[in-house]
């Protein structure tokens, strides 16, 4: 029998937000600079598994990645059941710094992917002095609605099903099986509602095209990551931020979809590392 | 364009099995062409190709020629390559009762996933 045990662990932390009580399960490995990882819409921090178990990230960085509440392993919050579950881009900002003060994290580094992406704009919009830098994985700044999200919370159509369905497109074409499925995988387990909730701030609530012109790279920097293969956040739409923004800096990674770190971990450290390096290297908000 | 789609999904147990609780017809529409697929429990029965002069479907699939035959290359490129995808980009239409599309939305996108195995060349992985 060969054993594989890895340097992760899981810790659960209560923490008051916002006047309600939540639990929050979070995972993390390494040791040095922090780095808070944000998972993508309807998923959970599991997706970042290739990045934690990375011995060269893991010797510089302390990579921590926790599951919002309502995902994963964090529960949603007391009286649950008679509300709908709507993300907005105030309780998602606010939420990331929270967690971060909780844990009492010193300049950290925030990488966020999809939703996770577009609240990494709206931390270095509104933000940014509390970040050493930031990461955005197939981040914009809008997507308009292109298909009825009903159906992604229907009482005659299996929720995990179709939210697998949905998104399984979003993968690139050369992840390799075992990571496309556990990446959909994810989203078959996600609860009721939670992923079309979260749309709520990636289509409605986190437009964030006013806000863009407000990101100085130059007291926080930004990096841009996206895959070739994303039509829900495109090359195209990441470049116009890009445009946007001086000083940040964009890279197009070739046969990626919307899922980088989970569809094909191995692939997407090569794109990391660098990143990291240089982060690393600049010595912003060391001390 | 789609002769050989019965027998790459029948040969398929995973795929006729996900589609275990699919039957009916639906069209697949790739202007000016069009076909009926019949399904009974995941299994692909009948394909015919129109014109039709009174098709019954459930769920329709609109598209172009063009836009389908890009679709089914080995790997197409980017915007492409799924079915939501070219949804966003106006180049597909669901049309009909969505209700067994959603239900089955893996399957269906297996489905019509399938001809590109058939475009691959012979040896290719």
């Amino acid at each position: 029998m060969t054993v594989g045990l890895e340097p992760i662990v899981g810790r659960y932390l209560s923490l008051d937000f916002d006047g309600r009580r939540y639990r929050v399960y979070f995972e993390e490995a390494g040791e040095g600079i922090p780095l808070l990882c944000l998972h993508t819409a309807g998923a959970d921090g599991r997706q970042y598994r290739g990045v934690l178990n990375d011995a060269e990230v893991t010797k510089r960085f302390r990579v921590i990645a926790f599951d919002m509440p309502w995902h994963g392993k964090s529960s949603p919050p007391q009286g649950f059941e008679r509300e709908e579950y709507r993300l907005t881009r105030d309780f998602y900002t606010g939420f990331v710094v929270a967690f971060s003060d909780a844990l009492s994290l010193q300049s950290p580094v925030v990488m966020g992917c999809s939703i996770g992406g577009r609240v990494v704009l709206n931390l270095a919009a509104t933000h940014a002095d509390r970040f050493r830098a930031l990461i955005g994985l197939q981040a914009s700044a809008h997507v308009a609605p292109y298909y009825d999200t009903d159906w992604l919370h229907h009482a005659d159509v299996h929720g995990g099903e179709v939210c697998a369905g949905i998104v399984s497109g979003l993968v690139g074409p050369d992840a390799p099986g075992i990571h496309r499925w556990e990446t959909l995988w994810h989203y078959m387990q996600g609860g009721p509602g939670v992923f079309k909730g979260d749309l709520h701030f990636y289509k409605v609530d986190g437009d964030l095209r006013q806000r863009i012109a407000a990101i100085d790279a130059s007291r926080c920097p930004l990096f841009l990551l996206t895959g070739e293969y994303d039509y829900s956040c495109s090359p195209a739409e990441t470049e116009e931020v890009a445009a946007l923004v001086p000083g940040a800096r964009c890279t197009i990674m070739p046969g990626l979809g919307h899922f980088p770190m989970s569809e094909d971990p191995e692939r997407f450290l090569e794109h990391l590392r660098p990143v990291l390096s240089e982060i690393e290297e600049s010595g912003r908000g060391a001390g | 364009m789609l002769e050989q789609l019965a027998g790459l999904v029948n040969d398929d147990a995973a795929l006729v099995r996900r589609g275990r609780h699919l039957s009916g017809a639906f069209l697949v529409e790739a202007r000016p062409r069009s076909w009926l697929i019949h399904v009974l429990r995941g299994r692909i029965e009948k394909v015919e190709e129109g014109p039709f002069v009174m098709p019954s479907w459930r769920f329709a699939l609109r598209a172009d020629e063009t836009s389908w035959r890009r679709f089914w290359q080995p790997r197409p490129a980017p915007g492409d390559h799924d079915l939501l995808a070219l949804v966003r980009r106006g180049l597909l239409k669901f049309e009909g009762d969505l209700q067994p599309l959603m239900a089955n939305l893996l399957y269906i996108k297996g489905v019509l996933e399938a001809p590109r195995a058939a475009a691959r060349p012979k040896g290719a992985s």
